[in-house]
């Protein structure tokens, strides 16, 4: 097993987080892992993106170039890396925000109205975590007890009453992904 | 007043700021493009540089503009100025910048009295890398560098550029101004054009302190930013002319 | 101990600590302001000194002073901030003081960009600064090894009483890896030499000003005898399917990562590539570098820059097989794809 990732929106969607935990995850489950934020002034406002590689040996590159898989929460970010993906790769996209026009490759879509889901939960916050729902759901890349684990040592302890939110968000993303598959 | 602002100064160039929203960094560039402008010296000034959030300033003011090393653009200015006398020099520098890393080459060129004109942004922060303390940190003020708050055994106490400066000899005019409300905004644009006419009268240094907002990294709105000047900045830093060519027996 | 997740600037900040480093200098710079700023949250727990200095020149000479005073020290800062500590780093290997340097490079010269960069590999490695010396370098690829190569960037300062520099860059400084911190780091060895009051003994004087010319002479031929030492002793040095490689590659830090999957790409396909990544940049490990391309046919050297540890394979290799070069600069990281098509290039040629 050897995914490579970009998870990718815009500053504030919690891109970063949903990278982390992800690979928080991965670590928890003892496999190989790494994760890279974008840096730098574009951080101050645009898009937000990160690497992520989880694999069952050691990782070379860090830097993910043409993901295997593309996790995207908004628009210009699909526009900026749909085009990267390899072909016979995965776009998960937040369909609420972005009208996933492929330029005709050979990828796989879901597309999931995370925005709209984790409006319905109350908490515009948490789109990323009904997309993390998603993605683990399709790929059974990591399981939902072990990210539910994670979220206790990432989140720092003043934030554990957030918890049931987000696993909430988590289950609903997996649920909305199970009647597509 | 507003048909001013709405007219972009020729002494700008087109390029959209770079600026977080709020930002005082954008108000000072106006100010110092108009000056320049209606003094008529655009094609006669050389400005300099800092590295700071402002390193881009060359993108933004239309005219020739040479960028320094961090702390060094007094020093790179007095090269300009002495191969140039006769034109306009003028050094834009943050806090850091000046009062940190930059600040044997402030005080020398001060008191040499160098004839060139110094904006100096005080913004108690380092913004452009995200946050630190500054020498103007205020006491118990929280930065990246002091989580904690700064304190004065540990990490010492404000420092007043305007009042140092001041005590120099070759100083020519040393004021501080800031721009948290629209009157304010329009005694700094005064400030800046009497720093400007100092250094066209060939009276010495010229020094204009201005006290900004750093919305980003105090994590404030732009608007509580701006009060937060008035309320916490002001004590520490009062506003005024500390010294005019007038007082220096030209 | 278990694994946690870190950024690689804050593994390394935290390595130092237990180290048993209480003392640290800098200044704010990108993209090593992590260091610090973790360090401005844990020192004041653990009654350490975190101070922010007034540039690079003053932080360097407070770590000066510190050392020679005789505690564990260290300072972080990245190209144009190390341009700065030059002459202070002359002054700590002049004054065989012990104290590790940490460069976080980006992009250069001049101020150049934030992004990361392997541009500092001379200034590291032959030109921090005026005089005859040498810093040991170290150069870690992983957070793992941010972790560990600082531990042991403490004790060969201490062992040799001279400067360590990690050299790594803002690739290493940002990500996130698992990091185990070793459990036993280097015990900090006795300092006779440190000036802390001369009670009971002769007065100790840290100094280096030596007016008379044969007095100079000698106490630079003791230094050289112990880089001699340093050479023969701490070369470290890392390969990869080199045994049977065709074609070795040959690079250090961030960009060796690059390099192993563009190996493993090769392999996939048929072709016998292999990598040697130095982890000493000084020392050179030459010795090591020509034992991994003994067999090979040719070599490729990658690197974030337009070519700079390319020389001392050049020299490790004596011209026995051609030697390719890719360098990025800029802040941009050459891609596994974009070594493998290099790799592929040379395969061709070696084919007809
Ligand atoms: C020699 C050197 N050291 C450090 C830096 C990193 N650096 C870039 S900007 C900056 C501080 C800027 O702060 P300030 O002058 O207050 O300006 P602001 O960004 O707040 O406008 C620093 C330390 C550098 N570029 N060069
Ligand atoms: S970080 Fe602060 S000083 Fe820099 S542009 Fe943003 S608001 Fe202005």
């Amino acid at each position: 097993m050897h995914h490579e990732l970009i998870i990718a929106g815009f500053g504030g969607q919690g891109i970063m987080f949903a990278g982390q935990l992800l690979t928080y995850t991965g670590m928890m489950e003892d496999r190989h892992v790494s994760y890279i934020p974008s840096y730098g002034p574009e951080m101050r406002g645009g898009t937000a993106n990160c690497s992520v590689v989880i694999s069952e040996k050691e990782i070379g590159s860090p830097i993910v170039t043409d993901p295997g898989i593309l996790v995207t929460l908004n628009q210009p970010a699909f526009d900026k890396f749909a085009p990267t993906v390899k072909d016979g790769g995965l776009i998960i996209y937040n369909s609420t925000l972005i009208n996933g026009e492929l330029p005709g490759e050979d990828v796989e879509t879901l597309a999931v109205p995370a925005s709209k889901i984790a409006d319905e939960l109350g908490n515009p916050r948490i789109t990323n975590m009904v997309m993390l729902g998603a993605l683990i759901k399709k790929t059974q890349m990591v399981s939902l007890e072990t990210i539910l684990d994670s979220l206790e040592k990432v989140l720092p302890e003043h934030r554990h009453n957030l918890i049931p939110l987000n696993k909430q968000a988590l289950e609903a993303g997996m649920e909305y992904t199970e009647d597509k598959l | 007043m507003a048909e001013k602002i709405a007219a972009r100064t020729e002494a700008l160039t087109e390029n959209p700021f770079h600026y977080c929203p709020g930002c005082a960094h954008g108000i000072i560039h106006r100010l110092v493009a108009e000056t320049i402008e209606e003094l008529g010296v655009r094609e006669k000034t050389v400005g300099v540089a800092s590295v700071g959030c402002s390193v881009f300033a060359y993108n933004y003011f239309n005219m020739d503009m040479q960028q320094a090393a961090h702390g060094r653009a007094p020093a790179v200015a007095t090269g300009i100025k002495r191969v140039l006398p006769d034109n306009f020099v003028f050094t834009y520098q943050g806090d850091g910048d000046l009062a940190a890393i930059g600040t044997a080459e402030i005080v020398h060129a001060a008191a040499r009295g160098e004839n060139i004109t110094v904006i100096f942004v005080n913004n108690t922060t380092y913004g452009m890398t995200g946050g630190q303390s500054a020498p103007t940190t205020i006491l118990g003020q929280k930065t990246t560098t002091t989580p904690y708050g700064r304190d004065p055994h540990v990490n010492g106490y404000p420092m007043g550029v305007s009042e140092m400066l001041s005590t120099l000899g070759g100083v020519a005019h040393v004021s501080r101004v800031s721009i948290y409300s629209p009157a304010q905004v329009n005694r700094a644009k005064r400030a800046i054009k009497k720093a400007f006419e100092v250094q066209r009268e060939k009276k010495g240094f010229s020094f204009v302190e201005v006290l900004a907002s750093c919305p980003t990294n105090w994590r404030m709105t732009p608007q509580d930013a701006l009060k937060w000047i008035e309320e916490k900045m002001l004590p520490i830093y009062p506003l005024g002319e500390f010294k005019t060519a007038a007082e220096e027996g030209k | 101990m278990a694994k946690v997740l870190m950024g690689g600037n804050e593994a390394l900040a935290e390595a130092a600590l237990r180290a048993g480093c209480r003392h640290f200098f800098g200044y704010p710079i990108t993209p090593q302001s992590e260091i610090p700023e973790y360090l401005a949250k844990k020192m004041p727990q653990l009654d350490g000194v975190y101070l922010q200095a007034e540039s690079e020149i003053a932080a360097i000479n407070m770590v000066y002073g510190a050392a020679g005073a005789g505690v564990r020290v260290f300072t972080a800062s990245s190209g144009p901030g190390i341009s700065l500590m030059s002459e202070g780093i002359s002054y700590i290997a002049g004054a065989e003081l012990p104290c590790v340097i940490v460069n976080i490079m980006r992009g250069g010269p001049g101020l150049g960009n934030i992004a990361p960069s392997q541009a500092d590999y001379n200034q590291a490695t032959k030109g921090i600064g005026h005089g005859d010396f040498h810093l040991i370098v170290l150069a870690p690829n992983s957070v793992q090894e941010m972790a560990d190569l600082t531990m042991l960037a403490f004790q060969l300062a201490e062992e040799y009483r001279n400067p360590a520099m990690i050299l790594s860059d803002g690739l290493l400084g940002q990500m996130m890896e698992p990091v185990e911190f070793n459990e036993n780091p280097p015990k900090e060895k006795d300092k006779p030499w440190a000036t802390r009051g001369a009670k009971g003994r002769d007065p100790n004087i840290i100094n280096r000003l030596l007016i008379e010319a044969e007095a100079l002479q000698k106490h630079n031929l003791k230094l050289q005898e112990k880089y001699q030492l340093i050479k023969e002793t701490q070369c470290r040095c890392e390969s990869y399917l080199a045994e049977d490689a065709d074609i070795l590659l040959a690079a250090f830090g961030s960009c060796s990562r690059m390099a192993k999957s563009a190996v493993e790409m090769a392999r996939s396909r048929g072709i016998k590539a292999g990598l040697v990544r130095p982890i000493t940049l000084w020392p050179f490990p030459e010795k090591e570098v020509a034992e991994a391309a003994k067999g090979a046919k040719a070599c490729l050297v990658t690197e974030m820059n337009e070519g700079q540890m390319l020389l001392d394979i050049r020299l490790a290799l004596k011209g026995r097989i051609p030697i390719h070069f890719l360098g990025k600069s800029g802040g941009i990281i050459p891609t596994p794809g974009e070594i493998l098509e290099e790799i592929e290039r040379i395969e061709v040629n070696l084919r007809g």
